[in-house]
């Protein structure tokens, strides 16, 4: 299992590997959000929680394609499923994978990109939480997405349409964490929602993607 | 152990394309597969991996004891030589891998990135992660694809060495390796019509 994290983040870290594409699309949509807005500081401030959120999700999404479709085309799949090691467990490092390459640079972006949407004194440390517990769902419903569409070439939109439903709950959550933080709102509910529903798709996710990710690879 | 194989059927896409395919396979033999391209030598090859499920008969004997290699062989053109060695290595719970890299002849390329190698040589590469899996029964589907004279000759000896050890081998390839080994033809296998009739699952899906 360490092996194949290891190799995943080398990969992801090497030219090529799509480290950083997350990262960047999310600070593009931030920067540009307050442009297209307006300077109205006011607005901004009630908006920032779930610009923020929105734009993690769109940037999770976007490199989910290269979850799994270049080990599908270099046979690496096929012999993973031949190996040792169970494929409900390739997938979760996978994801776990996905997650530390897209989804921690987000969290740890995020304070300093609420700077620039004029999000309230409070609200940080309740936007990195929300974030740093929503985040790993994103990568494990979106690892299922991947597995679902990995044989399709050119499967970005069809995962996009079959992924974005999964992913409302933790946007609905994460973002109403967010938003309550930083209004001074009492945020305890949907945090416990949201790690709910973090830890359910943990437990759970990889079961159903290492299913179709069999029926994929016949 | 011996795999053994019982009245095996196997399907394609939901269409059967061999029935009732019964051999045996012992430690310390090879089996080369034979059959027109279409035949379904890789679908037969896929199943005993447990790539898919048959639609009828027993394997038996090969669960967690087989090596397969296909047409791609899973390698990162942005890992080294070595990485992608090791990497295999660890995921079938092993770390030697300079026995493989001895066999294939990749000494002096142990260090170079497998995307700037050429077809044969990563080919060899291939080849080599069979050994570091450690698996006995290799299931190997058109080999030498790509491989020069000399380098077919390092994978014939590779497969006897690993057949002196106890291991096994199912082979489909068109060419003559010189391995002294039983020859199975599919032809005789292949489905008829009345098979595939009602035998689809695709329906289903």
């Amino acid at each position: 299992m360490n092996a194949l994290l290891i190799r995943d983040l080398t990969l992801a870290f090497r030219a090529g590997g799509g480290f950083g594409l997350g990262l960047a699309f999310f600070l593009i949509v931030t920067v540009l959000v307050p442009f297209s807005v307006g300077p109205q500081e006011a607005l901004l401030s009630t908006i920032a929680p779930g610009v923020l959120w929105l734009g993690a999700l769109l940037a999770c999404l976007l490199s989910l394609d290269r979850l799994l479709a270049l080990d599908f085309e270099d046979g690496t799949l096929d012999l993973l499923a031949t190996a040792p090691l169970p494929l409900e467990a390739a997938l979760s490092v996978k994801a776990l994978a996905h997650w530390i390459t897209t989804g921690l640079p987000l969290v740890l972006a995020a304070p300093v990109l609420g700077v620039l949407l004029n999000l309230g004194g409070d609200g940080y440390a309740w936007l990195v939480g929300s974030l740093a517990l929503g985040t790993p769902a994103l990568s494990v419903i979106g690892t299922f997405g991947a597995a679902l569409t990995v044989g399709i070439k050119r499967g970005g939109l069809l995962m996009s349409l079959l992924v974005l439903p999964l992913y409302v709950p933790t946007l609905i959550f994460g973002a109403e964490a967010a938003r309550r933080g930083a209004t001074g709102l009492d945020p305890t509910t949907p945090l416990l929602m949201l790690a709910g529903i973090t830890a359910g798709v943990i437990a759970l996710m990889p079961f159903a993607s290492a299913a179709v990710l069999r029926v994929n690879l016949r | 152990m011996p795999l053994i194989v019982t009245d095996l059927a196997v399907a394609r896409g939901g269409v059967p394309v061999l029935t009732g395919v019964t051999l045996r396979l012992d430690p310390g033999q090879a089996l080369i597969l034979r059959g027109p391209n279409g035949s379904g030598k890789t679908t037969l090859l896929r199943t005993l991996a447990g790539l898919q499920p048959p639609l009828s008969g027993t394997i038996a004997g090969a669960e967690d004891r087989i090596a397969y290699a296909a047409h791609s062989d899973g390698l990162k053109s942005m890992l080294s030589v070595a990485e992608n060695l090791i990497f295999w290595a660890r995921v079938f719970g092993r770390r030697e891998i300079d026995a493989a890299v001895q066999a294939f002849d990749l000494h002096d390329l142990r260090n170079r990135l497998a995307g700037t190698l050429s077809a044969g040589q990563k080919r060899r590469l291939g080849l080599a992660r069979l050994l570091v899996t450690g698996r006995p029964v290799w299931m190997l589907d058109e080999p030498t694809v790509s491989l020069d004279t000399g380098a077919v000759a390092l994978f014939a000896d590779a497969v006897r060495a690993h057949l002196a050890q106890g291991g096994a081998a199912l082979i489909a390839t068109h060419i003559e390796l010189g391995l002294d080994a039983a020859m199975l033809d599919v032809t005789p296998f292949r489905a008829t019509h009345d098979t595939r009739a009602g035998a689809s699952d695709e329906a289903f899906l």
